[in-house]
């Protein structure tokens, strides 16, 4: 596909007329000062402050709907039956599948060596973290009884009571949280080495002292370097079939259930996709304004956001083969239930949910995404990674709603409406998220400073003495 | 734990890898053997020419792994056959395919912890001081863009004026004397 690039760019590759993932121009000490110098600058934008004051006022929504909660309990939501799933599920799953964009960036790309993942790799990570925070309040606030969610987890107690292995709740549990754990521990992990560049650049003596303490005393040697190495690889390898189960769990909660539109084989593999789909939208949604408040444009280039974009056409196309096999096999299945759950999807009382899935998740992305040209247009990449979210959301408000509310028994069909604490604690959580997330943007480095300097030629290592004297007198 | 005494080596500063991994490869080809290579990032070379190749963080991965699969696995059957047997819609109580995932996710949760703080642990961190941190160029350079190459005193080979000439012989940019 020719499409016409300007020749005198300096971000264009010459060899291969790709855009390069660094500038051209950056050495080791360029790269450290650009990105501590966000940390450790004492100069913190005044839209910083006005953002994590908005964010956090939006926050406390979350504190408000669940004080309510616990003194109402679950009634002031919209959920009644047969419709007992309702944003709580959605949210979490909407939440989770947000997060695994994070783990498949640093895990499953730096297993196959795509080396251009380095700059969006530590961000993308946090966006896992922050969204599994926001996720995981709502299977505890959804049990019912809160205070006793700690229940679901095996530990001896006085009542001689275990947790129901054969079920999936127990089966989430395990998996969300072991996703939680090991997240962090690898987040973690892949700081360390720049909480020792932050400590040795520090002025301020309390930022010396707290990330002096986060680096845990880090010196670079290289032994160290081999081993650290070593476990960043298996945390990937680790991670990887991780993040691919925790959401094959989460589709268990709904595929195991003998209700049409949720038992079905396809969920598992449907889900993954869908929820890498749905993170590479979040992270496009928070690089795009990242490297443009913080210009780091070269470092997070156009070659990442077309990257991102391709990986969203090649899972936004595994989601649009889901939801195709699921319209097929209502009808091959010849089963009546599952004929009558898809008419009503389509053209039931909630038919809207299922067309507005289809118009912003298959109908703008997978049309549009395959022109290069629109891949590197940055504002319209922003505009679509909204759209392609909310789709994601609708798509779990059809598979959940839509599956529920007229099931077997027509003497049982209800209706689902969200009331204002559904809402109220939603946009909360937006809150929640984006106030971990300026946070995160003021006092971790934001791009993996270790990661981005291995990616720079100097670190070409020519053997022989004299030669060596020659390549240092051109590095300077 | 006394405090030690004395000088713990001499360090000298490189601008390029190349140059660190050849003053390596010399002071090992020296007989030196007490010494280390402080790098901004994980440079492979180094670590041959300083000869390190064992590594036992995969080892203590796989037998994290290994007791997470056990641990959990046991646990669920015992919990489900003889500590709170639960009839659920006749299935039997041993019901093994469903307690694979729950020891699936806990073979990834040990091994991962066990990758992660075995990694932390064999590198003798958290170690908050180091003699290292006195040399004036160290903190400096090493975690951003110097690479360094430091032979220690408890090596037989090392004395002082003969090691710090050996050292200047690779046009270090400096060559530090690093007490304890």
């Amino acid at each position: 596909m020719a499409t016409k690039v300007p020749i005198n760019d300096p971000m264009i590759d010459p060899r291969t007329g790709e855009y390069a993932v660094i500038a051209p121009g950056h050495n080791f000490k360029s790269v450290t000062q650009k990105i501590a110098g966000l940390v450790l600058t004492s100069n913190t934008p005044l839209g910083w402050f006005g953002g994590l004051a908005i964010a956090g006022m939006v926050a406390t929504l979350v504190a408000i709907a669940l004080t309510w909660l616990f003194l109402k309990g679950v009634g002031i939501w919209g959920i009644t039956m047969p419709g007992a799933w309702g944003f709580a599920i959605i949210n979490f799953v909407w939440w989770i599948g947000i997060g695994h964009a994070g783990t498949l960036i640093s895990a499953i790309l730096l297993l196959f060596k795509q080396t251009w993942r380095n700059s969006i790799n530590r961000f993308a990570e946090a966006m896992t973290i922050f969204a599994v925070c926001c996720a995981g309040i709502f299977p505890v606030v959804h049990v019912g009884r809160p205070w006793l969610a700690y229940w679901l987890f095996p530990y001896p107690n006085t009542m001689n009571l275990w947790p129901q292995f054969r079920s999936p709740l127990a089966w989430d549990v395990f998996a969300v949280s072991t996703y939680a754990t090991i997240s962090i521990v690898f987040w973690y992990i892949g700081m360390i080495p720049d909480f020792g560049t932050l400590r040795d650049r520090a002025t301020l003596p309390l930022a010396r002292y707290f990330y002096g303490l986060l680096s845990l005393g880090w010196r670079g040697s290289t032994r160290h370097w081999i081993r650290y190495e070593t476990a960043s690889l298996l945390l990937a390898g680790l991670s990887t079939p991780l993040v691919l189960s925790v959401h094959t769990v989460i589709s268990f909660d709904f595929a195991v259930a003998a209700l049409a539109g949720w038992h079905t084989t396809i969920f598992p593999p449907y889900f993954v996709a869908g929820a890498v789909y749905s993170g590479f939208a979040m992270v496009l949604t928070l690089a795009i304004p990242i490297r443009k408040i913080y210009h780091m444009e070269d470092l997070v280039t156009l070659r990442h956001l077309d990257n991102m974009a391709k990986v969203m056409l090649a899972t936004g196309s595994i989601v649009a083969y889901g939801y195709g096999m699921e319209v097929f096999m209502s009808w091959y299945s010849a089963s009546h239930w599952e004929f009558f759950m898809m008419w009503n999807r389509m053209f039931g009382p909630m038919w809207w949910g299922y067309w507005m899935l289809i118009l912003t998740n298959i109908a703008i992305p997978l049309t549009t995404l395959w022109s290069r040209k629109l891949r590197v247009n940055v504002g319209f990449l922003f505009v679509l990674s909204f759209i392609v979210n909310i789709g994601m959301w609708f798509e779990r408000f059809v598979i959940v709603v839509t599956s529920l509310y007229r099931e077997y028994l027509p003497s049982s069909w209800g209706t689902y409406k969200a009331t204002k604490w559904d809402y109220m604690l939603f946009i909360g959580t937006w809150g929640f998220f984006t106030m971990l997330f300026l946070l995160f943007v003021r006092f971790l480095p934001i791009i993996p400073m270790s990661e981005i300097r291995m990616m720079l030629p100097q670190t070409k290592v020519t053997r022989g003495g004299p030669n060596a004297e020659t390549v240092s007198e051109e590095m300077s | 734990m006394p405090r030690k005494e004395g000088i713990y080596g001499l360090i000298a500063e490189f601008n390029t890898p190349s140059e660190l991994v050849y003053a390596t490869e010399q002071a090992r080809a020296a007989g030196y053997r007490r010494m280390e290579c402080y790098t901004p990032y994980p440079v492979e070379e180094a670590a041959e020419a300083l000869d390190f190749h064992k590594n036992r963080v995969p080892l203590l991965c796989l037998l994290g792994g290994l007791m997470g699969v056990t641990t959990s696995f046991l646990m669920e059957t015992w919990v489900s056959v003889w500590a709170y047997p639960l009839n659920i819609a006749g299935r039997p109580l041993f019901s093994w395919p469903a307690f694979i995932i729950p020891a699936y996710e806990w073979t990834i949760l040990f091994a991962g912890l066990s990758a992660g703080f075995g990694m932390i642990a064999l590198n003798g961190l958290p170690q908050l001081y180091h003699p290292l941190f006195n040399a004036p160029n160290f903190r400096n350079g090493a975690t951003t863009d110097k690479f360094f190459l430091c032979l220690e005193a408890v090596d037989p080979q090392f004395s002082l004026d003969g090691t710090r000439a050996f050292l200047e012989k690779f046009h270090a940019v400096s060559v530090v004397e690093v007490d304890h």
